[in-house]
Order: C-alpha cells, then sequence, then structure tokens
C-alpha cells in the first residue's frame, strides 16, 4: 500500500505538471490569435500589447515565466481587464464552487441510495417501474434544463425565490444552504438518475450472491441483510463513478452558476471567457484540473479502504 | 409460409428463409425491448423531421415579423412566435436539423478517433499502452465542458466547428472504452491464431479486432449521439455555440418546444442504445433474476412457518 500510495503520488504530481502545458498550450494552439482579437476590439499597437503580455518571447520562456511565478510565487498572473492580480480574486471565489458540487454530490448520494436500494429489493414491483422511469427521464433532461424548470416553476408555485444577494456561509449557514440546494440539485439531476440505476442493478447482483443466502439462512431481518451485508459491496461500483463526476459536475457549475447567479468559479470563468481575459482563463483552468487530479487520486487511494479484495501492485 | 425451417413429412427439406443480421436484431428488438423501439421511432421521426426540413417548414425560419412578436399558439402559428415574430414550428424543425447534423457528425468523428487510439494502444500492449493511457490521463483532468468552452471561445462558432471540437473532445476520453473492450478480446484464440499464420499487426488488428468489438462501437457511437446533441445545447444556451442565426434546439429561446425535443431525442438514444447493447452483448447484460421472494409470496411463508 504505501508503495502504491507514494508511485500514485508522483504519478499526481507528473499529471498535474502536464495539465499546466496543455491548457497553457490550448490557449496558444488554437488557431485565432489572441494579439488579433484584442486588436480587432482596441486596435492598440501591437507589439506594446505583445510585450506588456509577455508574448514577445517563445512559447517555451513563456511557459517557464508562468509556471515558475506560479510554483515560487504562487501568483497566477493579472487579470487584462484590470490588471489586478488573479490569485486572490480566484482563492476567493473557490470556497462557493467547492460547496456547491459538494453539496450536489451529497444530494445525489442521499437521494439515489435508498432508492435504488428499494428498487431493487422490490424488483419488478409497480413502485420500481415507476422509480425506473424516473431514473430515465432524469438521464435524459439535461442539467440546464432542470435548472430552468426550477427557476420557472418551483419558484412560482412554491413562492421560493433564491435570495438576490449571496449569503455566505459562515454569516448565516443555514441561509446558505437554502440557496444552494435548488442549484447543488439541478447541477446533480442526470448524476442522480445515473447512481439509481447502477445501484439497483448491483444491489440486485450482490443480493444474489451465496453470502447473502447465508445472511438469509440465519433468520436475519430483512433491514440487516440488506443493509449490513449486501449494501457495503454494492457500494464499490458507485465510489467508481462518483471519482469520475469530478470533471463533470466542475463543468457544469459554470452552467449553473450563471443560471442561478452564484459568484463562484464558474461564474468567473463564464465572465472571463466572454471578456477574452485569457490569463484569467487558463489560470481558473489550471486550478479546476489540479483539483480534478486530487481528487482522482482520493477516490483511488479510497478503494484499498473500501474494499479489501483489492491489492495493489 | 406455414412451415418455414421445417422438413416436411415426405423427407424433403423445405428451403430454410434466412434473414439478415439487420433485420433479425430490428425483430428481436421490436418483440423484446418496446422501450428500445419507442427510442428508434423518435430518432428516425427526428431524423425525418431533420432531413425533410426544407420542405415540412409552414415559414421562413428568418421571416422576421414584429407585428407578430411572441404570440400563443393559434392556427397560423402552430407554436406561436417569438421574440423577433418568427414562427416556432418552422425554426424547432429546422432546429432538429442542426442538432441531428451536430450529434451524428462529431459522434461519428469521436468514435473514430476513440477507435484509432484506443484500440492500437490495447492491442500493442507494453510501454506503449502505458505512455498512451497516461496522456489520456492528462487530458481528462481538464474538465471537458471546460474545454469546450475555451475552444468555443477562440474559434469560429458554426457547425462545422462545433462538430470538430465536440467530436475531438469526447473521441480521446471515448479511448479508453475501446481500450477495455480489445483488452478483454485480445486473448482469445483467433487472434493469436490470425498472428500465427503471418498476418501482420495491422492485418489483425483490421481484420480481426475491430470486427470484434463493432457492437461496443456501435452502442458508444449511438450514445455519444445523444451526448453531443446535449453538450452542443448546452454550449448554444451559454452563447459559445451556434450563432443564434442558424436555428438549433440549443438557441430556441420560446420554452418549453427545444428543451423538451433535446430530452425526448436524449431518452430515445439512451433507450435504444441501452437495449442494443442488450441485444448486441448478452454477456453486459445484468440484474436478471430475481433475489428472493415477492413480498406477498414472502409474507405467506411467514405465516407458514409461524405455524410450526
Amino acid at each position: 500500500m504505501g508503495a502504491y500510495a507514494s508511485r500514485r503520488l508522483l504519478w499526481a504530481a507528473l499529471t498535474i505538471i502536464l495539465t499546466s502545458m496543455v491548457v497553457f498550450l490550448l490557449l496558444r494552439f488554437i488557431p485565432g490569435n489572441i494579439l488579433d482579437i484584442i486588436q480587432a476590439n482596441g486596435g492598440i499597437d501591437r507589439a506594446a500589447i505583445s510585450k506588456l503580455l509577455g508574448l514577445n518571447v517563445p512559447v517555451y520562456v513563456q511557459y517557464a515565466r508562468w509556471v515558475t511565478g506560479i510554483v515560487l510565487r504562487g501568483n497566477l498572473g493579472s487579470s487584462l481587464m484590470n490588471s489586478r492580480p488573479l490569485t486572490p480574486l480566484i482563492v476567493q471565489r473557490i470556497p462557493l464552487t467547492f460547496e456547491l458540487c459538494l453539496m450536489s454530490l451529497i444530494v445525489v448520494l442521499i437521494i439515489s441510495i435508498p432508492i435504488g436500494i428499494y428498487a431493487a429489493i422490490r424488483q419488478d414491483t409497480i413502485l420500481d417501474r415507476i422509480l425506473r422511469s424516473f431514473a430515465i427521464i432524469l438521464i435524459s433532461v439535461p442539467n440546464f434544463v432542470i435548472a430552468g424548470i426550477i427557476t420557472l416553476y418551483v419558484f412560482v408555485w412554491w413562492h421560493y425565490f433564491t435570495p438576490l444577494q449571496f449569503i455566505s456561509i459562515g454569516k448565516d449557514p443555514l441561509g446558505n444552504l437554502g440557496m444552494m440546494i435548488m442549484p447543488a440539485l439541478a447541477l446533480g439531476s442526470q448524476q442522480t438518475g445515473g447512481t439509481m440505476r447502477v445501484m439497483r442493478t448491483m444491489m440486485l447482483e450482490t443480493l444474489r450472491q451465496d453470502y447473502i443466502r447465508t445472511a438469509w439462512a440465519k433468520g436475519l431481518k430483512e433491514r440487516v441483510v440488506v443493509i449490513r451485508h449486501a449494501l457495503k459491496n454494492a457500494l464499490i461500483p458507485v465510489i467508481t463513478m462518483v471519482g469520475g463526476w469530478v470533471p463533470i459536475l466542475i463543468g457544469g457549475s459554470v452552467i449553473i452558476e450563471y443560471i442561478f447567479n452564484l459568484p463562484g468559479v464558474g461564474r468567473l470563468l463564464f465572465d472571463a471567457l466572454n471578456q477574452r481575459d485569457y490569463p484569467m482563463i487558463s489560470a481558473i483552468t489550471l486550478i479546476l484540473s489540479v483539483i480534478v487530479v486530487l481528487s482522482n487520486l482520493l477516490v483511488d487511494l479510497a478503494y484499498g479502504w473500501l474494499d479489501p479484495r483489492i491489492h495493489y501492485q | 409460409m406455414t412451415n418455414d425451417n421445417k422438413i416436411v413429412a415426405g423427407g424433403q427439406p423445405v428451403k430454410e428463409k434466412r434473414h439478415s443480421f439487420v433485420f433479425d436484431l430490428f425483430k428481436r428488438m421490436v418483440v423484446e425491448k418496446p422501450l428500445g423501439t419507442f427510442g428508434l421511432v423518435v430518432i428516425i421521426v427526428f431524423l425525418a423531421i431533420g432531413i425533410f426540413a426544407k420542405y415540412l417548414i409552414p415559414y421562413s425560419i428568418v421571416q422576421i415579423n414584429l407585428f407578430k412578436m411572441n404570440q400563443p399558439s393559434s392556427s397560423a402559428h402552430l407554436l406561436g412566435t417569438d421574440f423577433l415574430g418568427r414562427d416556432v414550428l418552422s425554426r424547432f424543425i429546422y432546429g432538429a436539423r442542426s442538432s441531428m447534423e451536430v450529434g451524428i457528425g462529431a459522434a461519428a468523428l469521436a468514435i473514430i478517433i476513440s477507435v484509432l487510439i484506443g484500440a492500437p494502444s490495447a492491442y500493442i500492449g507494453g510501454k506503449t499502452d502505458m505512455i498512451v493511457q497516461r496522456f489520456i490521463d492528462v487530458w481528462l483532468s481538464v474538465p471537458p465542458f471546460i474545454v469546450l468552452l475555451i475552444m468555443m471561445t477562440l474559434l469560429p462558432h458554426n457547425i462545422f466547428t462545433m462538430i470538430m471540437v465536440l467530436g475531438t473532445t469526447a473521441g480521446i476520453g471515448g479511448a479508453r472504452l475501446i481500450r477495455s473492450a480489445v483488452i478483454v478480446i485480445k486473448p482469445n484464440t483467433y487472434i493469436s491464431a490470425s498472428e500465427a499464420i503471418g498476418n501482420s499487426r495491422l492485418q489483425s488488428l483490421l481484420r480481426h479486432v475491430v470486427p470484434n468489438i463493432m457492437p461496443m462501437i456501435i452502442v458508444a457511437f449511438t450514445l455519444g449521439v445523444g451526448q453531443a446533441i446535449m453538450s452542443e445545447a448546452a454550449l448554444d444556451w451559454l452563447g459559445f455555440g451556434l450563432p443564434i442565426s442558424i436555428s438549433s434546439w440549443g438557441t430556441m429561446n420560446p420554452w418549453p418546444w427545444a428543451p423538451l425535443a433535446i430530452s425526448l431525442t436524449i431518452f430515445g438514444i439512451n433507450m435504444f442504445g441501452d437495449s442494443l447493447r442488450d441485444l448486441l452483448d448478452p454477456r453486459l447484460r445484468g440484474g436478471v433474476g430475481r433475489y428472493s421472494l415477492k413480498p406477498k409470496k414472502l409474507q405467506q411463508l411467514k405465516k407458514y412457518f409461524a405455524k410450526d
């Protein structure tokens, strides 16, 4: 385990380095020169801008400058719009996106796992069929449509509106949670449907194992058989899925934060893309990618803890 | 007609009536998978609407009529008009066309890229495989939707770039799926036999490996169409997709027709894809059988044992 963990850590570090290159080059190798776009918008002196942005040196020098700035001084660069340093701007907005993604993850699991279990132990009953169709509908409707439905109908029917001003979790935890619950539901809608289906299938598979028959034969109650003996084993593929969600949820947070007007990193990225604020775009993308790499690392290490049958070599 | 595949009493074998594989598959789909058939019907209907959009639209999709803005549905405009007085039904019909174009184009490109990367990587194996997989790891650590947003910020907004961008992004990630499929079939004897009779790696890859993962490729393509339509709509919706001048389900404003059509299409594609996977590859079928007795039966048994 120790050797595996250290090798996995090393690989994560290498991935972060390579990812930073991808992020850096993504903005430079796609056709469409940054200078052309700025010039088309403003018509300013090309050489002066190029020097200001540090684009007058070869690409690898630019990359080296960017990386040393981040590593040595924690400086992600400065915004093209108002030349303010980016690091505090981004750091200030990360907690909200983190909270949104984490909350939607928790909401997804809280909703889908019990429903999946119920559908499995009452297989082929009417309620099982209804829940299965519900899961399929959830998978088919894009999250921005769900968000639209929530903003249009839920708020109209129940007279519940998201507060216009952002409530920070430090000041009013309950108010903050109340504000975030709808965006979190919308963000995780597709994952909820998917998890319901996977949970049901895995539960059905687990419940047909020999050790479950043994548990029944011992005369245990259904609740004990299902929760203590079957659930833990059926959960393993769900954990795998959770690892895969992180990039999807982060991508989706751009849309959801835009619809619900939440001041998170996704919203910041959306504005930066609209303003063509390139240093901001690469800085945010880099940070989000690093989060994805680290979460993948956590999921990989969590396997061994959850499933003792998995051996690392 | 009455005695296909049977031997008549006289001992004369009746000529066996053989159907093509596709026909058989279609028949099984209709008989065994009602939801999958429904999905297929939805896909065919929207495809037909897209293909014949030109002849189906009652009004021009660009005709602005400022005297008839935001009208509800009427006999003249079945789905009403939008904020510029354009006929919603016509734009909806044309939207099917662009959405289907993008969906099918992007999914086709994605599956080609996936096979080109995934199949050789798994077939060659060893160090090559490891290096290719690590590069895919790196690519997948940037959230895909953000890659799409960045690419669409820099590239011109039209259907061609949309297909290219969606196809490449999904294709590199999908290579992982193809790789795992190839790894499963690689130890089979027919692969070693193909190499033993002197086929080159490329030949065995093309003649034996790729045809044997065809079911997987078809299913991945089908599900990819739905994913592409969804991503396209999300990008349009944020203003990073097709320009508003092109009518697409994502750029359509009036609620709720376009979101309904997107959801219905994705529902159809998912159902069809899932059924297709069940029919083509029975090994992937899960959750068959019942673990215990039905609740009613359980109650009866409990009563029975309580007596003793």
